[in-house]
């Protein structure tokens, strides 16, 4: 009896049942990202003060330009806990401002217009970055020209270079579109305008490296044109390193942005920022430096999280650092 | 007699011993701090307080007003009068003696020519000159002698103290600016960065728009003047930090023009540092109605020059609607408190001259909105906003940064938005905003808005320059390098015609009538300047900087050779 070692082959030949549903990468996505506590925590509040602007004015209907002269320099209702004399009112729960201005209001207000300033600037900066960057590492006629105009960009400083655009193009921008939305168009494009750069560098690199790898060869192999080999292989590839630029970018363009108002020269005196709500505060610091505090702390936290949420994102969309 | 010539000698010579002990530049280096920063330092060619009061350091008058308004000579030997014969008996001609001994920084004698050129300099018809109106009506300069110049009116002057006299129209030497006359004034740099003057200090570093520096001028008349030995001048910043860096930190000695809400100043001097020093003047914030259209639409030259009337703020009933709007109580509470009393008047003292017109003091929108019902101005399609024949009241708004000024046009459109008004606010750094290049278009004389808002005062006592800088040949424009003092662009025969008789009219009396009759046409009967607040000076020195006299009726640096060290 040899054949008692007899295999059976057909059974070698079976496919195995999966014991368990196949998991898609976006699962793992998430079980990678779920790992970092910062990335966590920053997504959350990204989150949150995202909903707070958006949703918070049909909550909190004041009208953040509305002057109520009487009812000014009214503390934060905390202020109670220390100071049982401090003017308070339910009704103002983050006090208000030397005019009587609403805080609460003003920083939903201005935490829109900080908001959409940083995330228009950032897509079309990462709009602008990647297109230059991919352009450039894929075709190797344009790269010399576009690497060139990169490094002239680069050296070219922004404030005072957004100084000369506000001066030069406030009055046109003005006619066309109004003040204010005038003024969001010309800051957004300055700052998106300005702010490419790095990703186109960073996305010039990476192409670089990947398209000499094969599985480009192969696709260019079987007649794949170009455009679809940048669409199809290239940026999914490269995603990681965009991400993690567009958090940064985002947060340069909502910091750009307070110091324009912080400066004066960003938009009219009446329509609340964060960065042109810390302005008007610095005067009256030591008296009421929850005018300060408050939106300054909005503006470091939004930024950090940002900071983090990238961190986190990266290392997600990662397949090599994945599961480590 | 000998006893008491003696005596006398005696007397002198204690009187001189705190004179003798000290010497010029014992007290080595005084830092001063300008929030807004000088772009040059010929007032000639700026209208600026700031340039002005820099250029007081270096470059001198014959005479200056003191603290009480009173005339003190300065380069002249005597300030001339009718009495004392250098005001001719029919009030044509003046004639100006100068010290004699007097030199330039640069070792030269000062003589009768350099007045000559001055007058020519600055009345050269090629040329935009900032401080024409103080020339107003010299139909020549003659010299007399080496030291004496006449200068002849074309019409009796009773106030003939216009050229050579006050911070705004000091004596250049003839050898520096003589290749700068007529429209290559601005293009001599180096001249108008750093004139040779007769003044306590001269300039050894000047950079636009920030700092300057500058060291005793070893050919200054009074031998023991000035003091300090070195001299910054810090241009820039906001008057915040020059209020801190001199109540708080002590950085600095001096502190221009502290525009800052009451609670804020009051919370600085807190710091122990230093103190403030305040006093009224003639210094008025005012709205000043664009009588020209400022459209984007009008070609580069044309906009807000006279070619084109504005299309609102042409109707008495909207500008008129427009001051009832404002409270003015308001404003000084939130602006000035103690500093600052509301007004009607473009000329508020002296008291002579200072009409009673107090009908815009109280708030009035019920009445504003029915004048501008009356006069067609309907809000027909409901978006708040009042509109005739398809023209909408809607404002431009501009002021200069600063955190009062933000404050008052954030008030300013909360009332005007009650008589369906819109209005959007533009502020712009003062520097620039005050700064006069004919190239930037946001400086306050090309008025590029509808509205705009800042302070002004004459000096001296007498407002007849001052009021007649709103005649119709003042315009700014593309002719004069956008120079010129009527910066809203009113027009009006009679007003100019007033105007003259003001400057053939000797006696005070009358004087008085006429210039409150001049300064009615502009405020409460056409409305086209809207002042609000008639604001006192608020400056602040160190604790340690001793002789400082605030003086609202000249440069606040008057009497810069006088501050000394206190030790």
């Amino acid at each position: 009896m040899t054949d008692t070692l007899q295999i059976d082959p057909i059974e070698a030949l079976k496919d195995k049942e999966p014991s368990k549903p196949p998991r898609s990468q976006w699962r793992d996505v998430w079980d990678q990202f779920r790992k970092h506590k910062g990335a966590l925590f920053g997504g959350g509040f990204l989150l949150f003060i995202t909903l707070f602007v958006i949703i918070g004015p049909y909550i909190w209907t004041l009208d953040a330009q509305k002057l109520d002269i009487r009812n000014k320099d009214m503390r934060p209702i905390y202020t109670w806990l220390w100071d049982g004399s401090a003017k308070i009112a339910w009704n103002r729960p983050l006090g208000t401002d030397n005019l009587g201005r609403d805080m609460l209001a003003n920083m939903i207000k201005g935490g829109r217009t900080s908001l959409a300033v940083g995330w228009a600037a950032m897509v079309l900066a990462l709009f602008l970055g990647t297109l230059i960057g991919v352009l450039s590492g894929y075709f190797k006629r344009l790269d010399g020209i576009l690497m060139r105009f990169t490094d002239l960009v680069l050296s070219l400083p922004l404030l005072p270079l957004l100084l000369v655009a506000v001066t030069l193009f406030r009055q046109p921008l003005r006619a066309a579109f109004g003040p204010e939305e005038g003024m969001f168009i010309l800051i957004v494009g300055v700052i998106g305008i300005t702010s490419w750069m790095q990703t186109a560098r960073i996305v010039r690199g990476e192409v670089l490296a990947l398209k000499e790898r094969e599985f480009i060869l192969a696709a260019r192999s079987i007649g794949t044109t170009p455009g679809k080999i940048i669409t199809r292989h290239l940026l999914p590839n490269i995603m990681s390193p965009i991400m993690v630029s567009a958090t940064l970018g985002l947060a340069t363009a909502i910091i750009t942005e307070s110091a324009l108002s912080f400066l004066g020269v960003g938009f009219p005196s009446d329509f609340p920022t964060w960065g042109k709500m810390l302005a008007d505060s610095v005067p009256r610091m030591t008296e009421y430096p929850e005018r300060v505090l408050l939106p300054g702390i909005a503006i470091s936290l939004t930024v950090l999280s940002v900071n983090y949420l990238g961190d986190g994102l990266r290392d997600a969309l990662d397949p090599r650092v994945r599961g480590r | 007699m000998k006893f008491r010539t003696l005596m006398l000698g005696a007397a002198a010579s204690f009187a001189m011993a705190p004179m003798a002990m000290a010497e010029r530049g014992a007290d080595g280096n005084v830092n001063i701090i300008y929030w807004q920063a000088p772009s040059t330092l010929n007032p000639y060619l700026s209208s600026g307080t700031k340039d002005i009061e820099a250029a007081s350091l270096v470059i001198e008058p014959l005479g200056r007003y003191d603290q009480n308004g009173a005339l003190v000579p300065y380069l002249a030997s005597e300030i001339p009068t009718v009495e004392n014969g250098g005001v001719a008996a029919d009030l044509k001609s003046i004639t100006w003696k100068l010290k004699s001994g007097l030199l330039w920084s640069d070792g030269s004698p000062v003589t009768s020519a350099d007045l000559k050129f001055t007058a020519d300099y600055c009345m050269h018809p090629e040329g935009g000159c900032a401080q024409l109106a103080k020339f107003e009506g010299v139909e020549g300069v003659e010299v007399v002698d080496d030291l004496t110049v006449t200068v002849t009116f074309s019409e009796p002057k009773p106030n003939p103290y216009g050229p050579f006299m006050g911070g705004q129209s000091p004596i250049l030497q003839a050898a520096q600016f003589a290749e700068c006359l007529g429209a290559r004034a601005p293009e001599c740099t180096e001249a108008n960065f750093g004139p040779i003057g007769t003044g306590p200090f001269t300039v050894t570093d000047f950079r636009p728009n920030d700092v300057i520096q500058m060291e005793a001028n070893q050919n200054f008349r009074d031998a023991s003047k000035p003091a300090f030995a070195t001299l910054t001048f810090k241009g820039g910043g906001d008057a915040v930090g020059a209020g801190r860096a001199v109540l708080e930190t002590g950085e600095f000695d001096y502190a221009w023009n502290l525009q800052l809400a009451p609670d804020v100043i009051a919370k600085m001097a807190e710091g122990g540092k230093g103190k403030t020093i305040a006093a009224f003047g003639s210094l008025v914030e005012r709205l000043e109605m664009n009588m020209t259209n400022p459209s984007p639409d009008l070609p580069e030259g044309e906009r807000s020059t006279a070619k084109h009337p504005h299309p609102f703020m042409t109707d008495l009933a909207v500008r008129k609607a427009l001051s009832m709007a404002i409270d003015r109580d308001l404003l000084v509470e939130v602006g000035y408190g103690q500093a600052g009393r509301p007004t009607c008047n473009l000329v508020p003292a002296p008291a002579l001259y200072a009409s009673d017109n107090t009908d815009c003091l109280t708030q009035d929108i019920a009445g504003a909105n029915a004048m501008l019902d009356d006069a067609g101005w309907v809000d027909s399609d409901g978006d708040g906003v009042r509109e005739k024949d398809g023209i909408k009241l809607s404002i431009l708004f501009q002021t200069s940064t600063n955190a009062v000024r933000q404050d008052f046009q954030a008030l300013i459109k909360d009332s005007w938005a009650q008589i369906g008004v819109e209005t959007e606010l533009r502020n712009i750094d003062g520097s620039v905003y005050f700064g006069g290049d004919p190239g930037s278009p946001d400086t306050f004389q090309k008025f590029y808005a509808d509205v705009e808002m800042y302070a002004n005062n004459f000096d001296g006592t007498d407002p007849e320059s001052y009021l007649a800088q709103r005649t119709c040949d003042k315009h700014p424009g593309p002719d004069t390098q956008w120079q010129g003092e009527n910066i809203n662009r009113f027009c009006d025969p009679a007003y100019d015609a007033l105007v003259a008789e003001l400057g053939k009219t000797g006696e005070l009396e009358k004087r008085g009538e006429i210039a409150k009759k001049l300064n009615d046409m502009l405020t409460k009967e056409s409305y086209s300047i809207l002042p609000l607040v008639d604001r006192g000076r608020v400056s602040a020195h160190a604790n340690s900087l001793g002789g400082v006299v605030l003086n609202t009726w000249d440069s606040e640096l008057w009497n810069v050779a006088d501050w000394y060290r206190i030790k």
